[in-house]
Formats: structure tokens, sequence, C-alpha cells
């Protein structure tokens, strides 16, 4: 296969499911559900997350999500946002399992209203369990390799590590781990919390993270339509630079203009 | 002739005390505040009910149940 082929072909695969796309969105905080497609539609995404809340029992015929993003054409990855306790994470994806009917799912078992940071204690009860069940959990978590290597041996189908607080953008803070988790994973690894901009994304596609996944970044853009389509276009440089085979970096200058000639 | 008194009996839907008809099914529940079953995932006293069993399954006094969908979410 030449270069080229190689790039054309280039997918990934979660769970038995190939997809193109290497960036998965969130659909809250937008200002509204049109809004929120045109940035799907944007970003070139093949799955977004979504949350598991009660229905408006006063006023049940209001528009919702799946009016505006067909869930047929873009899949659904359901989340246990909000959840603090395995117990709630479990029981939020076994209503989301009902009501989608698929069992490829995102974990997230919360420590902390402060940080949001993942209880990986709980995070990995939950993993054993929602396995047991038939469930195909991609696993929100610290980026903390040994961490990361306990939920893949539990079952995750993939491993997503935070870049930086949930809905921080302060970028990825720490590269070495995340380096070493995808080094060390034999599922697919992605970025989940903590891009700011296009330039975060395309560092964890460098890294060589399968894919990075990101709410806030785009919907709280001034303009996040045009914010998605430059996060689809930062993941896709990353990726590509990542497969090219970046250069070594010296510690001074290297002239790109021959010497030899000079007049 | 006899009259009837349709018996009611009192249940929480998301949080809120409601009272529904004696027998009611939870589909029948669904049809009467206007909810598509397809949409939706329907939690009866902690355990779920698969859409299969809407039908058959009846609302009982003092039942908890949860009816949720997908919302927009990170």
């Amino acid at each position: 296969m030449t270069a080229q082929q190689e790039i054309r072909a280039d997918t990934w695969t979660v769970a038995g499911r190939a997809f193109t796309s290497r960036l998965i969105i969130g659909t809250g905080k937008y200002k509204n559900f049109e809004e929120n497609a045109a940035a799907v539609e944007a970003s070139g995404a093949e799955i977004v997350t979504v949350a598991v809340r009660r229905v408006n029992i006063a006023d049940p015929n209001q528009p919702i999500l799946t009016d505006f993003i067909d869930p047929k054409a873009i899949t659904y990855l359901p989340n246990t946002a909000g959840c603090f306790t395995a117990d709630e994470a479990i029981r939020t994806l076994r209503l989301a399992r009902e009501a989608g009917g698929w069992n490829l799912v995102k974990l997230e078992v919360l420590g902390e209203a402060k940080t949001l940071y993942p209880d990986m204690r709980e995070t990995l009860r939950a993993t054993e369990q929602l396995v047991k069940e038939g469930f195909e959990p991609m696993v929100y978590c610290v980026d903390d390799p040994v961490a990361a290597k306990q939920l893949e041996e539990a079952g995750a189908v993939a491993i997503m590590p935070l870049g930086a607080p949930i809905g921080s953008g302060l970028g990825i803070q720490n590269k070495v781990t995340i380096r070493l988790i995808v080094e060390g994973a034999k599922v697919p690894v992605l970025v989940d919390a903590g891009v700011g901009t296009a330039s975060d994304a395309a560092v964890a596609m460098e890294l060589g993270c399968e894919g990075v996944l990101m709410n806030t970044a785009i919907a709280e853009a001034k303009e996040p339509v045009l914010m998605a389509r430059a996060m689809r276009a930062a993941v896709e440089a990353g990726r590509l630079a990542y497969l090219s085979g970046r250069m070594g970096q010296r510690k001074y200058a290297d002239p790109s203009s021959p010497l030899a000639g000079l007049i | 002739m006899v009259e009837t008194v349709q018996e009611t009996i009192c249940v929480r839907v998301n949080g809120e005390a409601k009272s529904v008809s004696a027998g009611l099914s939870i589909a029948g529940l669904l049809a009467e505040i206007e909810i598509d079953p397809k949409k939706v995932a329907v939690e009866r006293n902690l355990d779920i009910v698969p859409r299969a069993l809407l039908d058959e399954v009846r609302v009982e006094d003092g039942d908890t149940l949860e009816i949720v969908h997908f919302v927009g979410g990170g």
C-alpha cells in the first residue's frame, strides 16, 4: 500500500465498528438544536455524545435532539455525565441501552464537582459490571497509564483520558502520560476533555491518539460552526503528522538552504 | 344500572406524584401523558421495563417510574 492509499484508508475501529472521522463531539451547551446540528455537520463527526435525562412530562412535545441529529445517520454515544457512583452510572446506561438499543456507551464516574475528576475506583467497578452485562464502554479516565491498563483489562473498549479538566479548555497538560497510555494500550485511546482550541486537538493526534472527544471547545466558541470546522481540520492535520513521523528536534539551527555555492 | 366508580392509584412519575386509573399499562400511561414510547426508556421501581413489555406491565399503586430520553450532553 502506498502512503497515499494508506491515508485514504485511514479508518479506526472501536468495538468492531469502523469510523472515518476521528472527532467525537458533544451535544451540550449549544444555543439551540439548529446550531448543534450545523456544528455536527461541519465537524464531520460520525459519533456524538448524549446525556440521559428525564422527559419533561408537563410538556412532552417540546423539540428534542433526535429531531435534529438523526441517530440512524450519526452514532449516539450515551454518557453518564453527572453520575458520582458506579451504581448511578450503571443505572443510567441500562436506561440508555433501552432507549437507544445499543451497547456502545461512554462511562464517566465523577469524583468531585469542582474538578470533575473521575473517581477511578468507582469507574473500574462500573466498567467490570457493564462488561458483564454486555455493554461496550468507552471510559473517561485520569491520564494515568496504570489506571488505563486496568480499565483495558476490565474490558473497556476505548480508553479516554482527560487532557485537562472537563470544560476547562486548558489543553493537554501532560503529553508524557497521554503518550505512555497510547503506547501501552491495545484498544483505542481518545483524549476526552480539556481541549480548548484547534492546536490542542492536533497535539492529541500527534501523540498517536485514535481520536479526540470534545464539547465545550466548539459549543462555547463565538462561532461554534466555524470552530467545528477548525477542529475537523486540526484532527486530520494531527493525524497526518503522526502518520508522517515528525522530524527530530535539535537544540540549535540547521539551515535549509545549501551552504555550498554561497556567493 | 350499577354505577361504576373508576378506581385511581397514586404513582410517582419523574419525581412528581400523579394519580392514574387502576389497571393501566405502562404503554397506557405513556399514551395518557402523550409520550412516544419509541423515544424513551422506562424504569419501574429501579428495574428497566423492556419496550416489548410496555403493553403488558401494569402500573401498581405506589410505583416509582422514571421516563427518560436522550438530551444534549458532553
